[in-house]
Order: C-alpha cells, then structure tokens, then sequence
C-alpha cells in the first residue's frame, strides 16, 4: 500500500528511511521477534517435543538393527522427526520468518500424515512395521494429525495478533 | 514388581493429569501443591527406572529388547520433569495444560513399558 507512486501519502515514507540504521541496531529486533511460545503456544511445543523424541529415538533405534526389515517405515520416521524437530525449534525462537516456516512445516507434516496414513491402508505390503504416520497415527493417538492442524491455527491467530499491535 | 510399579506410575500419572486439567479449567496456573505431585510422580519413575536397571542387571530380559525397554523408562523419568519446568516458564492455565498432557503422555508411556516387559 505505501507504495512509491502515491505522492500524497509522501509522508507515510518518511519512518522508512529510518529503517537502515535502526537495522544495524539489533538488540530493539530481538526483543521485537514475535513470541511463540506463550500461551497455548507452549503446550504445542510440549507435544512437539515428545513426537521429536518419539519420531526421532524410534528410527534411530530400528535404523541401526533393523533397517533392512523395513527401510521405507523406518525412512519415513527419520523425516517425521527431523520436520518435529524443526517445527519445534522454530516455536522456541520465534520470530516472522520462523513463524512462516513453522507453518510451512505443519503444512508438510500434514500432507505426510494424510498421505502416508492413506498410503499404509491403502498397501499394507508396503510397509512391514509401522511408521509414526501409520493409519493417520493411530499409535500416536492421532497427534500427528490433530498438532499441525491446532499448531497452524495457532501460528495464523498469532500474527493476526501482531498485525493488531 | 516391575508390573505393579508400572501400574501404579499410570494410575499416579492420570490423576495428576486429571488434578492440573482440573486447574488448567479453573484458570489457575501450577502452584506448589502440584510440583509436589509431580515430584511424587517423578519419584515412582524414578523407583522404576532403578528397579528395571535391577532387574535387567540380575539377566532379566524385556520381550522387545533391552535397548527400547531403557530408552523408555529413560522417557518416563524425564516426562513430567520436563512438563513442570515448561509449566514454570508459563504461569498461566496453559502451564497447567502442559503439564496435564504430560501427564496423559507419561500414561501411555507406561502401557508401552508393560507391552515390551511382556507383561
């Protein structure tokens, strides 16, 4: 909107030259990173810590004894912990950009439950032992499907926030 | 022993859970009574995680294998410690959710030890 041609809104630019020198002041940005983690915010890293430990512990553990058993479920649980994992860390620092990437996550993770969750039901053959995504993550209580659901609510609801502010 | 602790942890575990969702609906963030249900709680896992490192020590085997057996009593220890501490930096209801869940997540935790024991 404060675009360059709308000559009468000249003085609505004026704060903008200021921008350059108040980036080179990074303390004041630091504290300005959105926080994530308030709130309801700090139950949803607390459920994405344990799928981390879950996902994570899981694959390492079936990766090095058992990975020829069931390479593709035990793939798969490897990339479901490392996309907890960053979901998780992006919560934890906060901020725009990483309030974007959470939700691009979640996105992710989404689509990897839906379609891994379809794809166990749909062949069974195709994977020997479970995945964390296995039918939707019914071993999991079906947290996989209903976190990124509530974390992108979440992530949207907190930038209507920071709009309003 | 290891089944019964097992059970009791469980049961200790989803009233906990029951007690900070009961604070968490009143509006009321953990206070010092509940820390000290969760230390009651953190202390049954603890008893188990001796008592399993004790039983495998004496040739004992878990039915799904040694390695998944610890890192799950290993898990259990550290559940609602973990959930306290977040519970600490959040005083509001949502701490007392927190720790609810972990409570509910500490619970299942215990079915799955009493799966890879063998009962």
């Amino acid at each position: 909107m404060t675009t360059t041609d709308g000559a009468p809104h000249g003085t609505d630019d004026t704060p903008r030259q200021n921008d350059a020198p108040r980036e080179r002041d990074d303390a004041p940005r630091e504290k300005k990173r959105t926080r994530l983690i308030g709130g309801p915010g700090m139950l949803l890293v607390w459920l994405y810590g344990v799928m981390v430990v879950g996902a994570v512990s899981r694959s390492a553990v079936q990766i090095s004894t058992e990975f020829e058993h069931a390479p593709l479920a035990y793939s798969l649980s490897a990339v479901a912990g490392l996309v907890y994992g960053f979901i998780t860390y992006s919560l934890v620092r906060g901020g725009e950009f990483a309030r974007k990437a959470a939700r691009v996550c979640c996105a992710v993770e989404l689509a990897g439950v839906l379609v891994v969750g379809t794809w166990t039901l749909v062949e069974p053959s195709a994977f020997p032992d479970k995945t964390v995504w296995s039918d939707y993550g019914i071993g999991y209580l079906f947290i996989p499907v209903i976190l990124p659901i509530t974390a992108m609510y979440w992530l949207r609801k907190s930038a209507r926030q920071k709009d309003a502010a | 022993m290891l089944v019964a602790l097992t059970v009791a942890t469980a049961v200790a575990a989803l009233l906990l859970a029951a007690w900070c969702g009961w604070a968490a609906y009143r509006d009321q963030p953990t206070k010092d009574w509940h820390f000290i249900g969760m230390a009651v709680v953190t202390a049954l896992t603890l008893v188990q995680l001796v008592v399993g490192i004790v039983l495998l020590a004496r040739g004992e085997k878990p039915e799904q294998g040694t390695t998944i057996f610890v890192s799950y009593l290993l898990g259990s220890f550290a559940c609602v410690p973990v959930a306290g501490f977040m519970s600490l930096a959040e005083r509001t209801r949502w701490g007392s959710v927190t720790v609810a869940a972990g409570g509910v997540v500490l619970a299942v935790l215990q079915v799955r030890l009493y799966d890879i024991w063998g009962g």
